[in-house]
C-alpha cells in the first residue's frame, strides 16, 4: 500500500512554494516517512526551521511548528528542547541558512549535544533570494554574485558537525531517496545532536547558471558523486575525486545536553 | 512575621523578582553590567525546576527564550546595551508573533563597546524603535532596588498578559547598587499568567481576534498543534501577503497597547500640584531629581518631579497636562537628548522645555539639575 | 547620626574593600534598621588598580544613591589615596594605611593612620583580613553604626571556619583607632 503522506500535511496548504525539480519535496517527503517509521506522536513534535526555501517546510507539515528568523533555527530550537525536553525537536533548513548566518548556532548546538534532529537541505546555493553564493557553493561555480566564478572555498557541513560535536552525522542526497528517511530516523532515534545532510538542486538559481541541461542531468550528478562510506573504504584517493560520501559518517554515544542539565537540578534541588 | 529582608544589587533584585513572578526559563549572554541577573538564575533557577542555558551570543539568547515561552514557560533574558543592538532582530520576531519574554537592560555607555562599567540611559529610544517595522512597545524603568524586584514582576505580567516583549531599563547605577530590599510574601504582589486557548484543539487559531485584540496562546505540546512564523500571517497563523489581513494584523498588535495605556502606565509625581517647574525624571537620574526638588523647594523655587516608571508607551496625557501647567519642564537624562524629545512633542510649545544631558560615565548630580532649573525658570 | 553620612573606601582591586563596605552597609540597613546604599566603582582589571566603595547611610530613603562629599574616607594604597582621597567634607576624617600612603593628602579633615595591611599580618597571621580590620577602624572612627551591628554584619558573611577569625580583626581594628583618638 502506497505510504499515506496526507496523515501528517496540513489540509489547505499545498502547493508549496518549491520549484519544480527541487530536491526539497523529496527530502521532505523523506521527513516524513522516518517520523512515521519512529512514532513521533504529532503532539509531541516540533518541527523548525529558519528563513529560505528549505524553511518553508515546517508551514506544510502538521506538527507544532516554528518557522523564526533567518539561520537561527537551532537556537529557537534549543529553547523548545530545554524548557520542553520531553518533545522530539526537529530542525531543518538550508545550506546558507545553517551554515553561514546560523554557523554559530548550528556549531554550538552540535557542541551542546542537544538532543535534537537537524536536517540540512544542501542545495548549495541561496535560492530564495535569487541564486547568491552560500558557503557551500562549489569554487569555480556561478551564482548571481559569482558571474566570474566563485573565488571562496566551501564548507563540507558532515565534517563541520562532527568537528563540533554532533554525535551522529550522515549524509545523502535527493537522488537516494529511500535512503533518506533511513537516515533520518536513525537520527530522531539517537539520543543526542543528529546531522543530516541531504545533498540536493535547485535547478532554477544553480543548474541554469552552471550549465546543467536539464533537472535530470542534476539527478544524474548526485547519483554519480555518491559513494557510500563502507565502498569508500576500498577506493584509492584518486578514484574518490569528487565524490562525497554517503551514509552514516559518524556515530557516537556521549552525554546528552538535557540528560546533563537534570543533572545539574537534581544537584541543586540537594540530591 | 516579620519580612525577610536582605541588602541586594539591583541585579540580583531583578533575578529575585523573577522568580517571584514565576519565570522559570533564563536564556542569556555573559555581558557587563548586567552578568549578576545570570549568575543568581544559574544558581536559583534549577533549585525551582526551572532552566538556565547560556547561549553563544546574545541573538542565540532571545532566540532561546522565544522557543522557550512557546512551550508556555515564563521567561527571561538579560544584557546591555550591546547585546540589546544584537537582540533587535528577535525583538521584533517576540511582536510580530506575539510571544512573550522579559528582557532586562542594564544601560552602560554607548553607542558600541561604549564604557561598560560606566552608567548610560541611552537606550531608552532604543527600547521603542530598536527593532525595525511598526509595532508596538512596553518598557519599564524602575529607579531602585526593591522598584526592580516589583517591576520585574509587573513586566512579567504585562508580557504575560499583552502576548509580547517587554523590556526593563535600569542603568548601571542601580543596578551595581546595593540597597535594602523587602521580599513580598507570595500573593502580595499580583502574578498573572498567559491565557491559554479555551476553545477546541481543532478550532484554535493562535492571533483569533474573536478572543480580542489579545488572542489566547497555546502552548507547545498541549495538543494545540499551531504555526508560528515572523512573517506577517492571517488570524491562523500562516503566511498571508493579502493587504487587508497584513493591515488588520498590523493596527491590531498596536491597538492592543494603545487601547490599555491607562493600564499600563505607571508615573510616580512628587511636589507637582503647585509646581512652577517640572523635572521629568526616569530611573537613577530621578533620584538626583528628587534630592534636587527638596534642594529647591528649600530655596523657595517652586520645583516638582514627574517620574514615569512605565516610560514606554509614553505618557502623553500627563505630560501634556504638565506642560500647560507649569512654566518649564526640565529633563535630564543620561544621553544627549533622547526623551526631550518626547516630551517636547507632547507639550506641543505649551512651555519651556530645559535639557540636561550627561554621556562622561557620571551620573547627574542634584547640584547640576539644581543649576538647569535656575536656568530655565 | 546625620540626614544623610557618606563612608568611602578605598584601595586596590582585590582588597575587599567591597565587602567591607556590603558589611557596612547591611549592618546599617539590616540589623540596625536605617536606610543604606553601597557602591562601588572599579576598572576594567579584576585584581590591581584603584577601587573604590561608598555607603551612604541615612535615618530616612535615599534620593542620591552616590556619594556627594563624603563624612569619612579609607585609603589603603598611594594610588587610590591619590585618586578618591577627595570630596572630604571639611572636618571629615580619612584613615589612611600607614605603609602604604607615604604621600598623605592634605584638606581640612583629619587624618588618622597606622599600618592597617602589616597589622592583620603581624598579630592576625593573616594579611586576607585587613579589610575586616580597616572596617572596624571605620566604624570607630566614625559611630557609623554601633561596635555590636558591625561585629554582627561582619561574622554574617563569613564562613564558620573563619568566625574566630574575622571577630580578631574587627575589634583589633576597632580598638587601634580608639587609641589613636585618646
Amino acid at each position: 500500500m502506497a505510504f499515506d503522506y496526507d496523515k501528517y500535511l496540513r489540509p489547505g496548504k499545498l502547493p508549496h512554494i518549491w520549484c519544480p525539480g527541487c530536491g526539497h519535496g523529496i527530502a521532505m517527503k523523506g521527513l516524513i516517512r522516518a517520523i512515521d517509521a519512529c512514532g513521533l506522536e504529532k503532539n509531541n513534535t516540533a518541527i523548525v526551521s529558519g528563513i529560505g526555501c528549505a524553511s518553508r517546510l515546517p508551514g506544510y507539515v502538521d506538527f507544532n511548528t516554528l518557522h523564526t528568523a533567518h539561520g537561527r533555527a537551532a537556537a529557537f530550537a534549543t529553547g523548545v528542547k530545554m524548557a520542553k525536553p520531553e518533545m522530539n525537536v526537529i530542525v531543518v533548513g538550508g545550506d546558507g541558512d545553517g551554515t553561514a548566518i546560523g554557523g554559530n548556532h548550528f556549531i554550538h548546538a552540535c557542541r551542546r549535544n542537544i538532543d535534537m534532529t537537524y536536517v540540512i537541505f544542501n542545495n548549495s546555493i541561496y535560492g530564495m533570494t535569487g541564486g547568491q553564493f552560500s558557503p557551500c557553493t562549489p569554487t569555480g561555480a556561478k551564482a548571481s554574485t559569482t558571474v566570474y566564478g566563485n573565488p571562496d572555498p566551501t564548507f563540507d557541513i558532515s565534517k563541520l558537525a562532527i568537528g563540533a560535536g554532533a554525535t551522529f552525522v550522515a549524509r545523502t542526497t535527493a537522488f537516494h531517496a529511500t535512503q533518506i528517511d533511513k537516515l533520518i530516523a536513525e537520527g530522531i532515534k539517537h539520543k543526542g545532536m543528529a546531522v543530516i545532510e541531504v545533498l540536493d538542486d535547485c535547478p532554477t538559481t544553480y543548474g541554469r547558471r552552471n550549465k546543467f541541461r536539464s533537472v535530470v542531468d542534476m539527478m544524474k550528478r548526485l547519483k554519480d558523486i555518491a559513494v557510500p562510506v563502507a565502498a569508500a573504504s576500498k577506493m584509492t584517493a584518486e578514484q574518490l575525486e569528487g565524490k562525497v560520501l554517503t551514509g552514516v559518517l559518524y556515530k557516537e554515544e556521549k552525554p546528552e545536553y538535557t540528560q546533563q542539565y537534570a543533572k545539574v537540578i537534581a544537584k541543586a534541588q540537594g540530591a | 512575621m516579620a519580612k525577610k529582608v536582605a541588602l541586594l544589587q539591583g541585579n540580583e533584585a531583578c533575578a529575585q523578582g523573577a522568580l517571584y513572578a514565576g519565570c522559570k526559563f533564563f536564556g542569556g549572554y555573559p555581558i557587563t553590567p548586567s552578568t549578576e541577573v545570570a549568575e543568581v538564575l544559574s544558581v536559583e533557577l534549577p533549585k525551582v525546576g526551572g532552566k538556565f542555558i547560556q547561549m553563544e551570543d546574545e541573538i542565540g539568547a532571545m532566540a532561546s527564550v522565544i522557543g522557550a515561552s512557546l512551550t508556555g514557560s515564563k521567561v527571561l533574558t538579560a544584557t546591555s546595551g550591546p547585546g540589546v543592538s544584537l537582540k533587535q532582530e528577535l525583538i521584533g520576531y517576540a511582536c510580530i508573533a506575539e510571544v512573550p519574554c522579559v528582557i532586562i537592560n542594564v544601560m552602560r555607555g554607548g553607542p558600541s563597546t561604549g564604557m561598560p562599567t560606566g552608567p548610560g540611559q541611552s537606550d531608552v529610544q532604543q527600547a521603542k524603535w530598536g527593532t525595525h517595522g511598526d509595532h508596538a512597545a512596553i518598557a519599564l524603568v524602575p529607579a531602585s532596588c526593591q522598584e526592580i524586584f516589583s517591576e520585574t514582576v509587573r513586566a512579567f505580567n504585562l508580557a504575560e498578559k499583552y502576548r509580547m516583549p517587554v523590556q526593563v531599563l535600569f542603568d548601571e547605577i542601580v543596578g551595581h547598587s546595593r540597597e535594602r530590599i523587602e521580599f513580598p510574601e507570595p500573593g502580595e504582589l499580583e502574578v498573572i499568567d498567559r491565557q491559554t486557548p479555551t476553545v477546541a484543539p481543532e478550532q484554535y487559531k493562535p492571533y483569533d481576534t474573536s478572543f480580542g485584540d489579545v488572542p489566547p496562546l497555546a502552548a507547545f505540546g498541549s495538543g494545540y498543534r499551531f504555526h508560528v512564523t515572523g512573517l506577517n500571517k492571517a488570524q491562523d497563523g500562516f503566511p498571508t501577503t493579502k493587504a487587508s489581513l497584513v493591515d488588520d494584523e498590523q493596527r491590531r498588535q498596536l491597538r492592543k497597547v494603545d487601547a490599555a495605556q491607562a493600564e499600563i502606565e505607571k508615573n510616580e509625581e512628587y511636589l507637582t500640584d503647585d509646581a512652577e517647574v517640572v523635572i521629568f525624571a526616569y530611573g537613577s537620574t530621578s533620584r538626583s531629581a528628587r534630592y534636587a526638588v527638596n534642594e529647591l523647594r528649600k530655596e523657595g523655587i517652586k520645583a516638582g518631579l514627574f517620574r514615569p516608571i512605565t516610560l514606554w508607551p509614553f505618557p502623553e496625557k500627563r505630560v501634556a497636562e504638565l506642560a500647560k501647567k507649569a512654566k518649564a519642564i526640565v529633563v535630564p537624562e543620561m544621553n544627549l537628548g533622547q526623551m526631550v524629545l518626547e516630551v517636547e512633542r507632547v507639550a506641543k510649545g505649551d512651555c519651556k522645555i530645559g535639557f540636561l544631558g550627561r554621556v562622561d560615565g557620571e551620573p547627574i548630580n542634584p547640584g547640576q539639575i539644581i543649576a538647569k532649573v535656575k536656568e530655565v525658570k | 547620626m546625620a540626614e544623610r553620612f557618606e563612608i568611602r573606601f578605598s584601595g586596590a582591586g582585590g582588597q575587599g574593600l567591597i565587602t567591607a563596605g556590603i558589611i557596612l552597609a547591611e549592618a546599617a540597613s539590616i540589623i540596625e534598621g536605617k536606610h543604606a546604599v553601597q557602591s562601588q566603582s572599579y576598572g576594567p582589571e579584576a585584581r590591581g588598580g584603584a577601587s573604590k566603595s561608598e555607603v551612604i547611610i541615612s535615618d530616612g530613603p535615599i534620593d542620591y544613591p552616590k556619594a556627594t562629599i563624603v563624612d569619612a574616607c579609607l585609603a589603603m594604597t598611594q594610588e587610590s589615596a591619590d585618586k578618591y582621597a577627595n570630596g572630604i567634607k571639611e572636618g571629615g576624617v580619612l584613615l589612611l594605611d600607614s605603609d602604604f600612603v607615604k604621600k598623605e593628602p592634605q584638606g581640612d579633615f583629619k587624618v588618622y593612620k597606622f599600618p592597617i595591611t602589616r597589622t592583620a599580618k603581624d598579630d592576625l597571621g593573616r594579611e586576607i583580613v585587613a579589610n575586616v580590620v580597616a572596617l572596624g577602624a571605620m566604624i570607630a572612627l566614625t559611630g557609623a553604626v554601633s561596635r555590636e551591628a558591625g561585629e554582627k554584619a561582619v561574622l554574617a558573611r563569613v564562613p564558620e571556619a573563619f568566625l574566630e577569625l574575622n571577630k580578631k580583626a574587627y575589634a583589633l581594628g576597632y580598638e587601634k583607632v580608639k587609641e589613636l583618638m585618646k
